[in-house]
């Protein structure tokens, strides 16, 4: 399957009259029937690069295209692009039919297959029968799949999201991504998605953008994402990470041996260009950790330690680490034992054995 | 056990008249509803319903020779109402006070509508501006306007002082200088309701328009005049119910030529002496506001927000 780029950005920037630079050279390819997140904490310019898709903003400088044509200053009105706002935007004053019949209706699109089309949509986002409430009349869930259905009944080449779960409970907005999800394959149509949740872009994007004071940090996979974040905040905002900052004093192939706090040698995956001496950063994330009992003997590059804090919280138990004077290390253990029972448990203020598989720790440069 | 529950309930504390009498007050809604409403129910009866009750009255009386009411009840003075001479003084304060309203909608509105965009600080020197006229008296006002549109005002001397023209273009005592008076006058009527409607308009919804395909025009008329009726609907009251019954300023700027509802009754009333047939004209009057606003309100009132 051949695929084309849906939205490009090329070196977009936007800087507000205030002189706040709220994107800064961003680079996009968002391919065509992608579930593409832009993902970052609030500030970040997601929503502003979101907003310069649509047309409500115009790039301060660089192209946006959409479909292989560059916008320019096109109004939004004329763009194959249609949103779906964080507070739903419905209007009050027109029923949920009409609500959704409303992008057909500026269409000039005869009445009859208006009828059909909202009929199919309202169906989609399941909500067939609901055609006469007013908004007002819904509960936020329903409004969020109105909001859905009015985007979605344009047939636009792209749909953006901008945080449209945001304002759900917990339990609605887990339903919501899968329901999401599954409505993005079912339709075909490029998704493009804001989001600061870090497990909603995990959970749903085929790509994630993760940004952070108005620039692009990383683009990958979740997976990527998540396994081989390629900096310091990367590997913090998405999921925990541990930070161990140290001295590189061994390169051998794949792996390579830090130095933490000149005393405690931890082995980790090596990246291009590193070398010996210089200062980095490794990142290695809780549940990558194995933890023992000093008592049983351990082969070479487990990191000796002294568990601090026990936390319990039902899926698994976190540890508190010390390694050396200034460095602790969080550990998550899965309790696949029923904690009751086990007599093997590693007890508070106990010395413990660290490993964990060189390629699981990111060395970052600092 | 009645005992032990009176022994449980704490003792009031020491009270003096007045904490008793409030509390006396909070105790019976009967009492704290005719407190609230007392007064100004007392004010509507003595000074609007019962002068209202005898107008209505005077309404079906005669007219003596020498200009004094007489017992003599007759539906003359509303048949009489029905001559051309007054049907026209009617259908004159209706197109005035329409061409008034309407004139005040189109100023009033994008006013209004900047003033709910601009930054926080400038509303208020905007909401000044609007308010800035009625720290002076409406007739100084009404004369300074004289002033300026006098064949030898100001304006016809700086146009020709310029050589636009050669002779005095006639301004004041036209309709014309009627309804620029009386925009003039209620134009603030028509833009503070409209700023309250359109300030609490989510503009999100403007760019939800646009972003359905709605260009400037589509999103004004689907989206954001519905949103806004109540201001469009409450202004155009405001307005139109005043002017419709005007009489200083269609007597100032107007001078005599152009007579409108409100003059026939100050006439009926001061110059003819005739007080059944100015009451009779002022109910007809109330009847004509009664039945417009009601049919406005269905018009436009009436769609759900």
């Amino acid at each position: 399957m051949s695929r084309t780029a849906d939205v490009e950005l090329r070196n977009v920037s936007k800087v507000f009259d205030n002189s706040v630079v709220a994107v800064d050279n961003v680079s996009l390819e968002i391919e065509q029937g992608e579930f593409f997140s832009l993902l970052g904490p609030s500030g970040c310019g997601k929503t502003t690069t979101l907003r310069m898709i649509a047309g409500f903003e115009m790039p301060t400088s660089g192209e946006i295209s959409i479909e292989g044509r560059p916008m320019g200053e096109t109004p939004p009105f004329r763009r194959n692009v249609n949103t779906v706002f964080q507070n739903y935007a419905l209007f009050p004053h027109m029923t949920v039919a009409e609500n959704v019949a409303f992008g057909l209706r500026m269409k000039r699109i005869p009445r009859d297959e208006i009828a059909r089309r909202v009929r199919e949509a309202l169906q989609l986002v399941r909500l067939g029968g609901f055609e006469d409430r007013y908004p007002r009349q819904l509960s936020g869930g329903q409004q969020q799949r109105v909001a859905l259905a009015r985007a979605l009944i344009n047939r636009p080449r792209v749909l953006l999201l901008d945080e449209p779960l945001g304002a759900l409970d917990l339990k609605l907005r887990k339903e919501m991504q899968l329901e999401l999800k599954h409505l993005q394959m079912t339709v075909g149509i490029t998704f493009i998605y804001v989001t600061h949740d870090q497990e909603e872009a995990l959970t749903m994007s085929d790509r994630i953008a993760v940004m952070n004071a108005g620039r692009v940090l990383q683009v990958g996979t979740p997976l990527e994402i998540y396994e081989r974040p390629s900096s310091r905040f990367v590997a913090d905002f998405i999921g925990e990470s541990n930070f161990l900052d140290g001295r590189v004093v061994d390169l051998n192939g794949q792996r390579a041996t830090v130095v933490v706090d000149d005393r405690v040698p931890v082995p980790a995956r090596a990246q291009d260009g590193l070398a010996i001496g210089e200062q980095v950063t490794v990142a290695i994330r809780p549940e990558k950790i194995r933890l023992r009992s000093l008592g049983t003997e351990g082969a070479d590059g487990c990191v000796r330690g002294r568990v601090e804090e026990i936390v319990y919280i039902g899926t698994d138990t976190y540890y508190l680490v010390r390694l050396t004077d200034r460095c602790t290390v969080r550990v998550r253990v899965q309790n696949s034992q029923n904690r009751l029972d086990s007599s093997e448990t590693i007890g508070h203020g106990e010395e413990v054995l660290l490993s964990w598989l060189p390629e699981t720790a990111m060395v970052l440069k600092t | 056990m009645a005992l032990a529950e009176r022994v449980e309930t704490p003792s009031p504390p020491p009270a003096n008249l007045a904490t008793r009498l409030v509390d006396w007050v909070r105790r019976r809604s009967g009492v704290k509803l005719s407190l609230v409403l007392g007064p100004g129910a007392f004010w509507l009866l003595v000074f609007f319903l019962i002068p209202l009750g005898v107008v209505l009255a005077y309404s079906f009386a005669s007219r003596g020779a020498y200009g004094q009411v007489i017992w003599r009840l007759t539906l003359e003075n509303y048949t009489r109402f029905f001559d051309w001479l007054y049907i026209r003084v009617f259908l004159v304060s209706v197109w005035i006070a329409l061409l008034t309203t309407v004139i005040c909608l189109v100023i009033g509105y994008p006013f209004a509508f900047v003033m709910a965009r601009v930054p926080r600080r400038w509303r208020n020197a905007l909401l000044v501006l609007v308010m800035v006229p009625f720290w002076t008296n409406f007739l100084v006002r009404t004369y300074a306007i004289m002033l300026l549109l006098r064949n030898e005002g100001l304006i016809n001397s700086a146009l020709r002082w310029l050589g636009i023209i050669e002779q005095p273009v006639t301004m004041l005592f036209t309709t014309f200088a009627v309804v620029l008076g009386l925009v003039y006058g209620y134009l603030p009527f028509m833009i503070l309701p409209l700023y309250a409607s359109i300030e609490k308009f989510d503009f999100t919804l403007v760019e939800a328009a646009q972003d359905l395909g709605a260009n400037t025009w589509q999103v004004f008329t689907r989206v954001m005049l519905p949103l806004t009726m109540p201001g469009v609907v409450a202004g155009s009251i405001l307005v139109f119910i005043p002017s419709v019954g005007a009489f200083v300023t269609p007597d100032l700027l107007g001078g005599g030529k152009v007579v409108m509802i409100g003059n026939l009754i100050q006439q009926q009333f001061l110059t003819v002496r005739h007080w059944p047939f100015g009451s009779a004209v002022s109910f007809v009057l109330m009847a004509i506001v009664l039945i417009s606003t009601m049919a406005y309100f269905r018009v436009g009132g009436e769609r759900r927000v």
